[in-house]
């Protein structure tokens, strides 16, 4: 890459030649403020808070998407740059719908955030505000466009990353708004509920649908068991609600905290990771041995799911029967662990603890029962924890406890890795290798299948057979990948699928971080690093040598695959049209 | 081809077709078949002459008669007076006095200079072979077999041939960078997006000479080494898209777009794209992003479109009038067109000149013609006796020039120098009536509703301004609110994302320069004197004047008129809703406006 001499303020600096002015800027210590900007992924210098002076340049001139070049003259801050950008800053504020004490934003809000910074006092510039209605409708997903301030970052990353396309803007001039095809609720359109628009909004415009008093409700009711699962993501994250380094493991104080706030008992999802990964195995084994569909591809994220029953119903046969981890343990803990324990099932409530939002409406789907029973009753997102934690008054630095609870407890390195992309498919060749061959795996730890790129590709000797394996995350990239397949260009006997770009740990559920933070880390990869780190710690690094899941099978599944399995832990897909005509 | 010896030219331009033109078309070639002169009389129909207040319009040559106000029943007199005796019909010539009656020297043309619209109204459109009669495609010949494509752009930036579209950018100079940016594929873009208020320039020229367009567009290609255009035309211009078809189908059969033109290596193939009528599709990364699909948003510059414009890749764009002048500099040379024009403006200009003045219309004139030549010697003057008060250039992005600077001569510079702008052409003329703050707002509105609302300054910020005016205008103005909109227009001019909202502001501030006192009246007195703002007026009978004839009471909706027959009337103001009918029924004159 070559480089370039530019000045910025008055120092002479040397940057690589594909840099913006204001990642130039960044380097040398100036904070340019921005709002649209997002980097790698909504870079169109819409919102005009980012504006420098540039000598070579007349006017004011969007430092996100202005290229350096050799001598270029930047100034950052002059008279006319901080008028232009309050001013506007107040503009925007003068059709924003300012509920801050209520909003589920405050503190975390990137506009609120710059109003404070840029020292907006007063608004000059009142008028006609826009209404619009909320859109209430969806399982996972509430939209406010009176909070909205049409950043497009949702756009930027429905489409052109996901390419899932069910956003965009309508209208013109004041009267443009976000809004989906048909004006239709996002309920109602092939939304997939990944949430990767609700992580990237700067303001409350977007948000999951909050499920926290129906937990709290069911904490309160006397008569009802409540039990608790978190999903492997949800620990490394969710200290960054607290204040914490991005990255910083916080199982002990998560499920310290979920028991203080009064759950009976707390459990872990990875043991339903641990159960997929012996379903799925066989699954791929007998689809091997038995000359099944294949690829196999992976079914635990419903955001994929729901995005191939939308855009690839041609590979619903491909994907795994297998439900999810979190649907897996709720149909586990509703039937094995009921018996167990006495408790009549219907008095069980299970609440899972989700890096997701797509969970919400997974766990809605009438299939996803046992009985008439839902397997789980209410799912939150990490975001929802930490508050219910704030609002419980625990102090989360402090509490911390060892370990979850009996009997339910256990759960090996294999399921804690479900949570980055490629773990599914670590943690699967960790047991077939051992199943098929008989012999112990050298080295767990299977590189090629790791990191943040969207698509991954490995071939694994499993004795004198070749596995052929991919990995994608991110719908955009799944999207990619299975084009190829279809065109005959790859072929691959396993498939790993994650909805959310560098899987669960960057699930739409989890912490939002503001788009400077996220330029200087990236949050994929920071929290992956944590995910493995509780990988190695684990003594059970295997989800077969899990003794609750032998137990599992010994005294009620049977086998793998087998008929109660199937009635339990297997599920179908349904090939669902886009935008349905009786609509 | 056949020859003709006199040809009947009729006008079908919006305002001619408007007054039964096309039926008149229908008489005369009836008439003159059974005449029996329809081997020898040819009758074409046209595009706008420019003369659309006295249309409609016909034009007979080899003598080149003008008749105005045709009407159907004139068409008997002409072909017997003119077309069989050859005798002028003067009556309908359309001279001030009826000598005056030839194209050269009608009042309307004598100052006049047709470059673009040379062909307007002289050929058939929809005939390559009349275009080729008069020239046509014989600078893309010479460009072809003649001149390299350094030697295009040279003559093109000597010429200095400035963008038409508004901007006024040297065309040599924005051919001269796509030529040498790198790339593995070019585009050639025409911008017939033509959406200011009142403007049908680019409309003219491409109804009335569209293989002038293709043709300029394919000198440009060669200029710059690409093999594909794409002509921008709004959708609701259909019959500019029928003739382009035609003009596209006509010219590629006869190998003039394609592959191989004349028999070089040279191809180039010409595509229209329709545009749904928005504005803001007429700036130019966003008419890019159209073409690309998407919705017609501006986006960010740089990079520029010289390097990665249409689908990323190095593109030119050019107004349809810019455009209109590149084969006549090819022909003629770039020294003669400098002769024309102002040394820093070389050329013509084509206006469309509206509002209060007697010849509405377009005019070709070249660069330097004072404002007061155009209004009072092309324009014939304000009607009614009404005194001039300022005129509009440039559209929704431009600004009033005051009577002061009446002669102050048309060019870029200078109108930009008196916070006004060239724009595409658009002229409107006002005169005492017309109120100033009235004006502003009408201007804002637009640029209001044409927002594509990307970017917060002009999505939200002009929507502001447009409210202030607004209750300026009706009476709520309150002090300050001069401040807050020069603040505000400074915001959106330096912040704005494009074009339209950078230049949104400039009618507001250009009103302010010149007509302050009009918004303090507004604002201070709560008065407008112009008598527009509604709001601000009273309605008033002159007890002295009024007979009680009670005919004002009958014709007011809100029955706000009281009084006796025979006795002088009385409005109450409190239910008058300034409707005017009273005033207008008045036999007497004795209800007045203040
Ligand atoms: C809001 C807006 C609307 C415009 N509309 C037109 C138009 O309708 N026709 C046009 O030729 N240029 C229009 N322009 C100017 C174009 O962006 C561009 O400068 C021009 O087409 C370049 O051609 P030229 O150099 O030949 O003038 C518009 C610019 C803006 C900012
Ligand atoms: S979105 Fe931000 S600025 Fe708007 S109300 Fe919420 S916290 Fe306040
Ligand atoms: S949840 Fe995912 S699919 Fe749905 S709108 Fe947001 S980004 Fe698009
Ligand atoms: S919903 Fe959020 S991300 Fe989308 S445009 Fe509005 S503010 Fe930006
Ligand atoms: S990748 Fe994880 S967080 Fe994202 S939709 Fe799938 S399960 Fe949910
Ligand atoms: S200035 Fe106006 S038209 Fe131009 S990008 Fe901004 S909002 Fe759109
Ligand atoms: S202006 Fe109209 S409403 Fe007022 S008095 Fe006259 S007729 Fe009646
Ligand atoms: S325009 Fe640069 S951050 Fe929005």
């Amino acid at each position: 890459m070559g480089k370039v001499n530019i000045t910025i303020d008055g120092i002479d600096m040397k940057v690589p030649e594909d840099y913006s002015v204001l990642e130039a800027a960044r380097e040398v210590g100036v904070d340019i403020p921005t709002l649209c900007y997002l980097k790698d992924i909504n870079e169109i210098g819409a919102c005009r808070m980012c504006l420098v002076e540039i000598k070579q340049a007349r006017g004011l001139q969007a430092s996100c998407v202005y290229p350096v070049s050799e001598g270029l003259d930047i100034i950052t801050n002059s008279e006319s740059i901080r008028k232009a950008r309050k001013a506007t800053l107040e503009l925007i504020l003068s059709n924003h719908d300012r509920s801050c004490l209520t909003c589920n934003r405050n503190n975390s809000c990137e506009l609120q955030a710059l109003s404070d910074r840029l020292n907006v006092r007063e608004l000059r510039y009142e008028g006609e505000k826009t209404l619009y209605p909320l859109d209430l409708k969806s399982h996972s997903i509430v939209r406010d466009n009176n909070k909205c301030i049409l950043c497009r970052r949702c756009i930027s990353m429905c489409k052109n990353i996901q390419t899932v396309s069910v956003i965009d803007t309508t209208e013109r001039g004041f009267y443009s708004n976000i809004s989906s095809p048909f004006d239709l609720s996002l309920n109602d359109v092939p939304c997939i509920s990944c949430g990767q628009c609700i992580n990237v909004c700067p303001v409350n415009a977007l948000r999951e649908k909050d499920d926290t008093e129906l937990v709290w409700d069911a904490i309160n009711d006397k008569s009802k068991h409540v039990v608790v699962q978190t999903a492997p993501a949800t620990r490394v994250a969710i200290g960054e609600e607290f204040g914490l380094p991005i990255g910083t493991r916080c199982t002990k104080n998560m499920v310290g905290a979920l028991r203080r706030i009064g759950f009976d008992k707390v459990f872990d999802t990875d043991t339903g990771a641990d159960l997929t990964i012996m379903e799925e195995g066989t699954e791929l084994l007998h689809r091997l041995n038995n000359g099944g569909k294949l690829p196999m591809i992976t079914s635990c994220s419903p955001g994929w799911v729901t995005f191939c029953e939308y855009n690839f119903p041609e590979f619903l046969d491909n994907l795994s029967t297998c439900k999810s981890p979190m649907q897996m343990f709720g149909a586990v803990l509703k039937t094995y662990y009921a018996k167990k324990t006495n408790i009549n099932p219907a008095d069980i409530i299970v609440v899972a603890v989700m890096p997701c939002i797509a969970k919400k409406a997974e766990s809605k789907r009438p299939e996803m029962s046992v009985n008439g029973l839902a397997d789980v009753d209410h799912v939150i997102t990490t975001r929802e924890l930490a508050k219910m934690i704030k609002e419980a008054g625990i102090d989360f630095h402090t509490i911390s406890s060892d370990h979850y609870d009996d009997p339910m407890g256990d759960a090996s390195g294999a399921g804690v890795i479900f949570g980055a992309t490629g773990g599914v498919m670590e943690a699967a060749i960790r047991t077939v290798y051992e199943i098929v061959t008989k012999k112990p795996l050298d080295n767990l730890d299977i590189i090629s299948v790791r990191g943040i790129k969207g698509i991954k590709e490995a071939n694994v000797q499993i004795g004198d057979f070749t596995l052929k394996a991919a990995v994608a995350s991110g719908t955009g990239n799944a999207r990619k990948l299975l084009e190829m397949v279809k065109s005959g260009e790859k072929d691959y006997h396993f498939i790993e699928i994650m909805a959310c770009p560098g899987g669960c740990v960057n699930g739409g559920g989890q912490p939002i971080q503001s788009s400077a933070v996220r330029s200087k880390y990236d949050l994929r990869e920071e929290r992956a690093k944590a995910i493995y780190a509780e990988d190695v710690k684990l003594s059970v690094r295997k989800s077969h040598e899990n003794k609750l899941v032998q137990k599992l099978y010994k005294e009620f599944l049977g086998e793998p695959g087998g008929h109660k399995s199937h009635e339990l832990l297997h599920t179908h897909y349904i090939d669902r049209e886009k935008y349905p005509i009786s609509q | 081809m056949h020859i003709y010896s006199s040809h009947v030219l009729v006008c079908s331009g919006t305002t001619c077709s408007s007054k039964q033109s096309i039926l008149i078309i229908d008489k005369l070639k009836d008439g003159i078949k059974r005449k029996k002169l329809n081997e020898k009389i040819q009758v074409i129909t046209t595009s706008c002459f420019g003369l659309c207040t006295k249309g409609p319009i016909v034009v007979i040559y080899p003598e080149g008669a003008i008749y105005s106000n045709v009407t159907l029943n004139d068409i008997d007199e002409i072909i017997n007076e003119h077309l069989v005796n050859g005798r002028i019909v003067k009556r309908l010539l359309s001279g001030d006095n009826n000598e005056n009656n030839s194209y050269e020297t009608a009042d309307f043309f004598k100052k006049q200079e047709r470059i673009a619209l040379r062909n307007c109204g002289v050929i058939n459109p929809e005939m390559i072979e009349e275009y080729i009669a008069y020239d046509g495609y014989q600078a893309l010949g010479k460009v072809l077999t003649d001149m390299t494509p350094e030697q295009v752009i040279d003559k093109v930036l000597d010429s200095g041939l400035r963008g038409r579209g508004g901007a006024g950018f040297p065309t040599g100079r924005k051919w001269l960078f796509a030529a040498k940016a790198k790339g593995d594929k070019k585009y050639v873009c025409c911008n017939a997006d033509e959406g200011d208020p009142g403007a049908f320039m680019d409309r003219s020229i491409l109804e009335g000479d569209p293989h002038s367009i293709i043709e300029a567009m394919a000198i440009a290609a060669y200029g710059i080494g690409s093999d594909q255009g794409y002509i921008y035309v709004r959708a609701e211009y259909p019959i500019a898209v029928k003739r382009l078809n035609i003009a596209i189908k006509q010219a590629k059969d006869m190998g003039l777009l394609g592959d191989n033109i004349f028999e070089t290596d040279f191809s180039f193939n010409l595509e229209l794209r329709l545009g749904a009528g928005a504005f803001v599709c007429g700036e130019e990364t966003a008419l890019m992003t159209s073409i690309e699909g998407k919705r017609g948003e501006p986006r960010p510059r740089p990079p520029f479109p010289a390097n990665k414009g249409l689908f990323q890749k190095p593109t030119i764009l050019n107004n349809v009038e810019t455009l209109a002048n590149i084969p006549v500099i090819i022909l003629k040379g770039a020294n003669w067109f400098k002769t024309i024009g102002t040394k820093k403006s070389p050329g013509t200009k084509v206006f469309a000149i509206g509002g209060k003045i007697n010849n509405t219309g377009l005019v070709e004139i070249p660069m330097g013609t004072t404002l007061r030549e155009v209004i009072y010697d092309i324009g014939g003057g304000i009607p009614n006796g009404k005194k001039f008060k300022a005129a509009q250039t440039g559209g929704p992005s431009g600004g009033c020039i005051p009577a002061s600077h009446l002669d102050v001569p048309i060019e870029y510079d200078t109108l930009i120098e008196l916070g006004s702008m060239m724009g595409s052409g658009g002229l409107i003329i006002m005169d005492e009536d017309n109120c100033m703050v009235d004006i502003a707002k009408f201007f804002l509105e637009f640029s209001v509703d044409e927002s594509c609302g990307k970017c917060p300054p002009c999505r939200i910020g002009t929507k502001r301004m447009y409210e202030i005016l607004k209750r300026i205008t009706e009476g709520k103005g309150e002090v300050g609110d001069i401040k807050t909109l020069e603040e505000l227009s400074e915001t959106i001019q330096a912040a704005a994302l494009c074009g339209l909202g950078k230049s949104s502001p400039n009618p507001v501030l250009s009103t302010l320069r010149y007509f302050r006192h009009e918004y303090e009246e507004h604002i201070i007195n709560k008065r407008c004197s112009a008598g527009v703002c509604k709001e601000l007026l009273d309605y008033i009978i002159i007890p002295s004047d009024c007979k009680g004839c009670t005919k004002c009471i009958k014709v007011c909706p809100t029955k706000a008129i009281t009084g006796m027959i025979k006795e002088p009337h009385i409005i109450n103001q409190e239910e008058c809703i300034k409707c005017g009918a009273c005033l207008e029924a008045c036999p007497f004159g004795a209800i007045i406006r203040k």
